[in-house]
């Protein structure tokens, strides 16, 4: 499985683990840091690791934005509900998405109750479902961060060629710059690193980071999801951060490029181009969705179909959106574990595995 | 009349078709002196030590799977459940909820592998009982079965006996029936093939409990696998355990499988793994033991029980970390046995 120059067992040795964990604490002092890990592959590996337990008190890893389906706005899933309640439609959608709660019901209700809602791997998936049910019509919530957008894309695109008529998204696609961007100037975040997405960094390559790096001061680490890795990335931020040093640095060179993946990127821009779109816990970020271009409107259900989503009130017990934005931990929730868990979850946050809530629960975090 | 190639309604009743069922399908899998009148119930000769009884009901999907099907589970399940109570399996029952339209050939050789499962295990099947729903009221075939079996003079096994201090044993790499039965669900191309590790543990269970009285306790961790097994003995709060990660036996084909699924094996199921719990100073003897036996051959030590925390099972991540091990949130592969 394991090619010789990739193996994983190298990034898992304790051994490499406690030397980073030794240098950390050594080059942190008594500083108190705030490092953010901007995704939700690296929240499930630091918990699933207990790289917590690694770290000086003073280096705080706090969960960010890096889940889709947590940070998707509660009025995209009333709309994805309100889809698959409707005659002659199927729901295509990621797993993830099922169970996420809406105000009356979630997917997974609507589902037992006989709508046609179908998980799909992958986009092209649903394409093969339009053009299996030429009866019916498919949609697609189109979750996802930069990963996601190019197959999405590629699916429109050959759905344009075919000249297929059944094929819809709801575009709710995200795109992480903006929103680390917000972050880093958010006062209740304070984040004094960020540990850069490892999957998003392969699409977009180092570029935004830098940007990012330069403009709010923030030292950026791309970085991948072994411990080894992390616990690197967390060494880099620490040793940048005491010395006031600010930029991007590639720690994940084994898959991300420094000019990422431009096939990719081009793909996606054929279709989609940047929009304000909301976030959930994080309120409209500029230009921090992918929306689709004028030439693909029709493949929007919304614009094919519209229809009335009554406004939906978040529950206000559930403190998702504060996780979101790292201003709280999963544990602060007065739901955690008691009323919010993964086979009954509140908010988003418990619903998708690498939401921040399911993570701590299901690695037993407990703060 | 052809004989019909699928199991109909009327095969359920006390009809001439259900007779037909019974006498010609599953009576010739099971013969012994218990079965051969067709009583209401089998009237057992006395026991020299303590009866064990036991029941487990079979809804796997799908039915036939890598390394089994849903009669050699149904065989295995019971027989180990009383194999780690420390008992000697002696007597299975067998009950069939059968679908309405499911094919003869696939009861038969479902019955077939029973019949070859219980006669390796060296148990009788000496009752039964079979009843077919509607099509839609069942997925296919469901099975039933209780066991008696013998608890010999001396063997004591329960939590209560448990020490701070003691060994924490498995037999061999936990979570390959839940793993085998997620990738034949999904159709996962994954080469080569996982098969589940379905098999029967009594002689392995035999050998450990006449190796001393230091054997505290066992369980074959099946849902929730190895995670809810540990966090059941510390769930009193008397003691706690920690366990390494780098300790746990896995194969490597297994590994890959997990890492790609994102799967935990200490919170799927196994069918022929057990989890003892040992003094140490029978731990070392106890392996040595298990090792020759066939389902034995990876066993060992991942960990010990421990005075703090209490209430709590730990786990040492390979990466040299520390976390609590829960009990796994959701059934990550329903309907597994």
């Amino acid at each position: 499985m394991n090619s010789p120059r990739l193996n994983t067992a190298n990034f898992r040795d304790p051994d490499r683990a406690a030397r980073l964990a030794e240098e950390i604490r050594r080059l942190a002092g008594d500083r108190p840091l705030r490092l953010m890990e901007g995704c939700g592959t690296h929240t499930v590996a630091i918990a699933r690791a207990g790289l917590k337990s690694l770290l000086p008190e003073g280096i705080r890893l706090v969960s960010g934005p890096g889940c889709p389906v947590c940070v998707t706005p509660q009025e995209t899933i009333e709309r994805m509900i309100a889809r698959a309640k409707q005659p002659k439609t199927i729901l295509a959608t990621f797993g993830d998405m099922l169970k996420v709660p809406g105000t009356s019901s979630s997917l997974r209700e609507e589902k037992s109750r006989g709508a046609d809602v179908r998980i799909v791997y992958s986009p092209l998936e649903a394409l093969r479902l339009a053009r299996e049910n030429p009866g019916k019509r498919v949609v697609l919530p189109a979750v996802g961060f930069e990963t996601t957008q190019p197959p999405v894309a590629a699916a429109v695109i050959e759905a344009e060629r075919s000249g297929l008529d059944n094929f819809y998204i709801i575009p709710a696609g995200r795109l992480i710059p903006p929103a680390l961007e917000l972050l880093c100037g958010d006062p209740e975040t304070r984040i004094d690193g960020l540990i850069c997405p490892g999957h998003v960094s392969v699409i977009i390559g180092l570029e935004p980071y830098r940007d990012l790096a330069r403009r709010r001061r923030v030292p950026c680490a791309v970085a991948g999801f072994e411990p080894v890795d992390i616990l690197g990335a967390v060494r880099e931020l620490v040793r940048m951060a005491v010395s006031g040093e600010s930029g991007a640095v590639n720690l994940y060179p084994r898959a991300v490029r420094e000019g990422g993946n431009p096939k990719a990127r081009r793909t996606a821009a054929e279709v989609f181009r940047p929009v304000d779109a909301a976030w959930r816990g994080l309120g409209v970020i500029p230009a921090g969705g992918a929306g689709l271009r004028a030439r693909y409107h029709r493949f929007d259900i919304d614009r094919a179909d519209p229809v009335e989503i009554p406004p939906a009130p978040a529950d206000p017990a559930c403190i998702c959106g504060r996780v979101l934005r790292g201003a709280a931990d999963p544990a602060d929730c007065p739901l955690f574990g008691s009323g919010c868990d993964p086979s009954r979850p509140r908010g988003p946050c418990m619903v998708s595995a690498e939401g921040a809530c399911a993570a701590w629960h299901r690695y037993g975090v407990k703060g | 009349m052809k004989p019909e190639t699928t199991i109909t309604l009327e095969a359920g009743g006390g009809t001439r078709s259900g007779r037909d069922l019974v006498e010609k399908t599953v009576l010739p899998r099971f013969t012994n002196r218990f079965l051969r009148s067709l009583p209401d119930a089998a009237v057992l000769p006395p026991l020299p030590g303590r009866p064990a009884f036991t029941t487990d009901s079979f809804v796997v999907s799908p039915l036939f799977f890598p390394g089994g099907d849903i009669g050699k589970l149904a065989v295995c399940g019971t027989v180990n459940d009383l194999a780690v109570a420390g008992a000697r399996p002696l007597y299975l029952s067998c009950s069939l909820i059968i679908e309405e339209g499911l094919p003869v050939a696939v009861l038969e050789k479902v019955l077939a592998s029973m019949a070859r499962t219980a006669g390796r295990a060296g148990v009788l099947v000496v009752t039964g009982d079979s009843k077919v729903v509607e099509r839609g009221a069942a997925d296919g075939l469901y099975i039933n079965t209780a066991g008696i079996g013998e608890v010999p003079e001396g063997v004591e096994l329960s939590p209560d006996r448990i020490r701070e201090g003691d060994a924490v044993i498995v037999s061999g790499p936990p979570g390959e029936h839940g793993l085998a039965i997620l990738a034949a669900r999904e159709g996962l191309a994954i080469s080569p093939q996982l098969k589940s590790d379905c098999r029967p543990l009594h002689r392995l269970a035999g050998a450990m409990t006449a190796a001393g009285d230091g054997l505290r306790f066992m369980r074959d961790p099946t849902r929730g696998g190895l995670a809810a097994v540990l966090n059941e003995l510390v769930e009193g709060g008397g003691i706690g355990i920690e366990i390494e990660e780098k300790l746990i036996p896995l194969k490597g084909k297994h590994r890959a499988a997990l890492e790609i699924l994102g799967l935990d094996p200490l919170a799927l199921a196994g069918e022929g793994v057990l989890c003892a719990v040992a003094a140490p100073d029978l731990a070392g003897e106890l392996i040595e033991t298990m090792r020759k036996h066939p389902s034995g051959k990876r066993a060992r030590v991942i960990g010990r029980v421990t005075g703090s925390p209490r209430g709590e099972v730990i786990l040492e991540t390979a990466a040299g970390g520390r976390r609590i091990l829960d009990r796994p949130p959701a059934d990550p592969v329903p309907r597994i046995c």
